[in-house]
């Protein structure tokens, strides 16, 4: 689980939570299925359908800026997509992501195209790209976070310990 | 060497002195989720068998964003959250009381909280002096079950104000230009706090909407101090015992230290899609003009009493522009109460607004003003992004209570400045 391969799809600097999971779709909040056959669709309408399971978004500066609907981030992993790499993320879409159990990476995105075929390696704090034959690194997550992503999620961390175990 | 008031208000909820970049758990005061995040967050704790409140009285599920619902799906959401609140015994905001940020400060939070809500905007609490922030469903769904949270103590930037506002100039006008001088990640994870005597002398409707708009600089928080101003207000609003002074050490210490000059301000607008995208009017003044098809007065930024009579001083004895639509949404009931006693309500109907319930209106792009193609607003709301107001060919436009009126009587964005 911690070394993912797929292709990336490239979006630029401030995508919001409203390109992820637009507003006018409030009604498909609690059917998420349904809403996932959405994402991303006001940066780009026809992501759903050309994306394939276990690929990568790939934003630039302040990924996910704006609300704090979680659904953005649930319905990115619902969709299949095995991780979010970005120059930097908003605050509560990183945390969200983190809960929901969708990797998020801070990492230099710039030479990065749609169509490469990167391997992520958590563990290793590393970006591969295959096509271009570079890789940049990453620092790894807060200890906090790691262990709520290793849990699968703040959920699932709180249901194991009945409180927070994060030391 | 002092603390912030941040660091302050976190030492209180861990039961530590704690510093910026320590890792703490801290008790949580006061929680929200509104009907756009609480079904999410109500479902995450029945599935971990959690469907409990640490506390009832203070956790509040409201019913804001879709008010009153306009599809049979949302009313089934709104179903799923008064259920939650009998069973639970948290509070029910029904559709109609208003926007949960305006709520939260009129009735329930005080001073030196920690408050976490399910709405990027939680932060307006900070207006109040508390620690106010957003989280998603799940975070705050586990701090209202267990009346806690975890938190990275942030570091602080002060932003230091000095000078009186200029005419026509408004604290929304500050805030707008302090984002698009930083940018929309300039504070990314910071803390925000507010100092001089600017801020001394402003209201608390002029702090909430300051604060409120932290998130739009990536802040996790916007704090101001807790001073006779904060104590005036809680009084007004029959909690005068929840008041309680709060301040930064005067050696506390900052990672930066922004300065600004009201006194210098203009009256600043937000261009699409972002909210750092800001024009002066005298940068405006040197373009094509701006058309306007329909101006929005309310929302949890610059939805207050003294927003609406802002705007009615502008707007008295005149007329919209016939080709420009003016809606205005309280934001709450307790503000639609007083614009109907002291005429504030009267003066704006009569100039062509069309008053919408207390709520979140046409700002989440649900219903209730939903842009058509190519359509343009202006609004007093805090966010432009592409699809905002429910259509990704709409033209978001932000500016304050006075740029509002002023572009509704002209139907193109104007300086308020031309028609006080």
């Amino acid at each position: 689980m911690n070394k993912m391969k797929g292709n990336a799809w490239t979006f630029g600097d401030d995508i919001s939570t409203d390109h992820i999971a637009p507003g006018r779709l409030f009604h498909l909040r609690s059917n998420l299925p349904e809403l996932a056959k959405h994402v991303l669709e006001d940066a780009d309408p026809e992501f759903a359908s050309k994306m394939s399971k276990g690929d990568f978004v790939v934003g630039g500066r302040n990924f996910g800026l704006g609300s704090s609907r979680e659904h953005a981030p649930t319905i990115i992993k619902m969709a299949g997509i095995s991780a979010v790499l970005a120059k930097s993320f908003a605050r509560i879409f990183y945390r969200n992501a983190i809960n929901v159990g969708l990797p998020v990476v801070i990492c230099n995105t710039d030479r990065i195209k749609t169509g490469d075929e990167l391997e992520v390696d958590l563990d290793a704090g590393v970006v591969r790209n295959l096509t271009k034959k570079t890789e940049v690194s990453f620092a790894p997550l807060p200890k906090a976070m790691q262990k709520i992503l290793e849990d699968g999620g703040l959920l699932y961390h709180i249901a194991k310990y009945g409180d927070f175990n994060l030391d | 060497m002092g603390q912030t008031l941040t660091e302050k208000i976190l030492s209180e909820h861990a039961g530590r002195a704690v510093r910026a970049g320590e890792f703490v758990i801290a008790s949580v005061d006061v929680c929200l989720v509104q009907d756009g995040t609480g079904p999410l967050a109500i479902r995450q704790l029945k599935e971990i068998e959690l469907e409990k409140v640490a506390h009832p009285n203070k956790t509040v599920l409201f019913l804001d964003h879709a008010a009153p619902s306009p599809r049979k799906e949302l009313s089934n959401d709104h179903i799923l959250m008064r259920r939650f609140g009998k069973k639970t015994g948290a509070v029910l905001s029904e559709v109609g009381e208003g926007v949960c940020h305006q709520v939260i400060v009129e009735s329930y939070l005080a001073p030196g909280d920690v408050h976490t809500g399910a709405d990027s905007h939680t932060c307006t609490g900070g207006g109040l002096g508390a620690f106010a922030t957003g989280m998603g469903s799940t975070d705050v769904a586990i701090a209202m079950a267990l009346g806690k949270t975890w938190f990275r103590v942030p570091e602080t930037f002060k932003i230091q104000v000095k000078g009186r506002f200029p005419e026509g100039v408004y604290p929304k006008d500050l805030i707008l230009h302090l984002i698009g001088m930083i940018g929309a990640d300039g504070a990314t994870y910071k803390a925000l706090e507010y100092q001089g005597e600017t801020i001394d002398e402003m209201d608390i409707s002029g702090r909430f909407t300051i604060a409120n708009m932290a998130v739009e600089a990536g802040a996790k928080v916007g704090l101001f101090p807790s001073d006779d101003m904060t104590q005036g207000y809680l009084q007004r609003m029959g909690r005068g015992d929840a008041f309680r002074t709060m301040s930064a050490d005067a050696d506390a210490e900052y990672e930066r230290v922004i300065e600004v000059d009201a006194s210098k301000l203009e009256p600043t607008v937000s261009f699409p899609h972002t909210v750092d995208n800001t024009r002066t009017m005298t940068q405006i003044r040197q373009m094509d003009p701006v058309n306007i098809d329909q101006v929005v007065i309310g929302t949890c930024t610059n939805g207050r009493l003294e927003d609406l009579q802002t705007a009615a001083a502008i707007l008295k004895g005149k007329s919209r522009d016939k080709d420009t639509r003016l809606l205005v949404a309280p934001a709450s009931r307790k503000i639609l109460k007083a614009a109907l006693n002291d005429g504030t309500l009267q003066t704006l109907i009569d100039a062509g607004a069309l008053v919408l319930p207390p709520g979140c209106g046409p700002c989440v792009g649900v219903h209730q003003g939903v842009l058509g193609d190519d359509e343009a607003c202006l609004s007093t709301q805090n966010r432009n992004f592409l699809g905002r107001m429910g259509n990704p060919k709409g033209l978001i436009y932000l500016g304050s209570p006075a740029t509002a009126a002023a572009t509704a009587l002209t139907g193109r964005i104007t300086d308020p400045r031309e028609v006080i």
